[in-house]
């Protein structure tokens, strides 16, 4: 059996191989099946999904839309740390950095799929279209994974066997020393990309049901997508926090960290959904009807778009987490807290979905149906791929790394 | 990508693209390589002052 105990921070304490490593294993196999998927795809090409001429962006686009929305715990923690100061945050901000890696990791993964060939993936910047919002996702999505490639690998270096060497060990603190100038970098780049996702639907002229009005080139949805990731992307972070708490059944941040942050998510995800609903009650009673439609058309006569889905996103997923976390009882609650969190990452991905996949639906001719979509076997292993690849490298990262500074001294007590 | 490619036009959008572009990689570019610098500077000056204590 493995003997890793050198790779191991010395002050922590881990499960033993034999343990760590069979759960690995389980997951692996996981991985190995959404590889396979993603082979087929790439030799065999796009019909091995479900995707149609009136499917082109189906529950690929929407997985990376919500994993970019997700991870965008990062990109705002990281502004909270190193912009506006908030110093406690430093307790939470590696795993943060982590999560936010896997899921842009994830999100190029599904792109470099979803383009059927890789190969031609450099096209997108040697040859860009400088009028699309895509290329301008593209590039900030891109150069973000490089500023939290970086941001990652000083907690890297940070290895005991690693750190040993003077070079990388200077080159740890020395990254740490300049991170702020990253952090801004990676807050700037994030906000242009998350903008432009929703900017996309926002433009769709043709499709009624994602068309909105707004301030110059930016329609109202380029700030909104920004808003919700800003807000609810924290609450994923803590999520997987308490996950990882959950599994490893230790504490690892302290309450006084989660609270600060639930707190700024909560009234960040307060004032998000009233922008969304002043958003959405204008889309109903003025754009939508000025283009011929009323609100009724895009939420009846399908077996799938009700108007609970409105619902779900708006009550369920906006205004009870934010009334939940914005009160002291509400986020110092355990229970309470858990519903808020798990609510918001429901509410964010719920708006993702409905922005790819409804939008897609909808007919927007007299004589058009409902469009439905079921995905294929290879998109639904293709989709699961990240979750397991996701689990692996946060599985490493805790046994490895120093990524919860407070884990020793909250073990001790 | 480059204003010796083809596609290249010298108008607003090519510049805002691909200035903003740049921009973010310069800044990423810079600051990694600072680090690299400096911490090689570091392991050198900590090398000869180890040596100056035998």
């Amino acid at each position: 059996m493995i003997d890793d105990a050198a790779l191991i921070p010395s002050d922590l304490k881990r499960c033993s191989p034999k343990v760590f490593y069979g759960g690995i294993a389980v997951v692996s196999a996981v991985l190995l099946w959404g590889v396979y998927a993603m082979f087929l795809c790439w030799f065999k090409g796009l019909n091995q999904t479900n995707m149609n001429d009136a499917y082109g962006f189906a529950l690929w686009i929407w997985a990376d839309l919500a994993v970019i929305a997700l991870g965008g715990g990062a990109f705002f923690t990281g502004f909270l740390r190193y912009i506006v100061g908030k110093d406690e945050l430093k307790n939470i901000i590696n795993f943060a950095v982590i999560i936010g890696f896997i899921c842009y990791s994830s999100a190029l993964l599904i792109l470099a799929i979803d383009i059927g060939q890789p190969l031609r993936g450099w096209f997108i910047f040697w040859h860009a279209n400088v009028h699309s919002m895509l290329t301008e996702v593209a590039f900030c999505l891109t150069c973000y994974f490089g500023v939290l490639t970086i941001e990652y690998l000083p907690l890297i270096l940070e290895n005991p066997q690693i750190y040993k060497n003077a070079f990388w060990h200077h080159l740890s603190h020395n990254l740490h020393e300049v991170m702020a100038v990253f952090a801004a970098t990676g807050a700037f780049l994030s906000c242009f990309h998350q903008g432009s996702l929703g900017g996309v639907a926002g433009v769709l002229y043709g499709r009624p049901f994602a068309y909105r009005e707004g301030i110059f080139v930016w329609p109202w949805t380029f700030f909104l997508f920004t808003w919700s990731a800003a807000a609810c992307g924290p609450c994923f972070t803590i999520l997987i926090t308490k996950i990882t708490e959950f599994i490893t059944r230790k504490k690892l941040v302290k309450d006084n960290v989660i609270e600060l942050l639930a707190k700024i998510s909560g009234w960040m995800i307060f004032t998000y959904i009233i922008a969304k609903i002043i958003d959405t009650a204008y889309w109903a009673y003025t754009t939508a009807p000025s283009m011929g439609f009323e609100i009724g058309q895009f939420y009846s006569n399908n077996s799938l778009y009700g108007y609970w889905i409105l619902f779900l996103e708006i009550v369920i997923g906006g205004i009870l987490p934010a009334l939940i976390l914005i009160t002291k009882k509400g986020r110092s609650n355990s229970f309470l807290l858990m519903i808020a969190i798990i609510c918001a990452v429901i509410g964010v991905t719920t708006n993702r979905w409905v922005m790819v996949l409804q939008v897609m639906a909808v007919p927007v001719l007299s004589f058009e149906e409902w469009y439905m979509y079921f995905p294929s076997w290879q998109e639904i292993a293709t989709t699961v791929l990240p979750v397991a690849y996701g689990i692996i490298l946060i599985a490493l990262s805790y046994r490895y790394l120093p990524v919860f500074p407070q884990e020793q001294e909250l073990y001790n007590s | 990508m480059f204003p010796f490619i083809f596609e290249w036009v010298w108008d607003t959008s090519h510049l805002l693209f691909m200035g903003a572009l740049w921009y973010a990689l310069s800044i990423m570019g810079l600051g990694v390589t600072y680090c690299v610098v400096k911490s090689i500077i570091d392991t050198n000056k900590e090398d000869s002052g180890s040596h100056s204590h035998h």
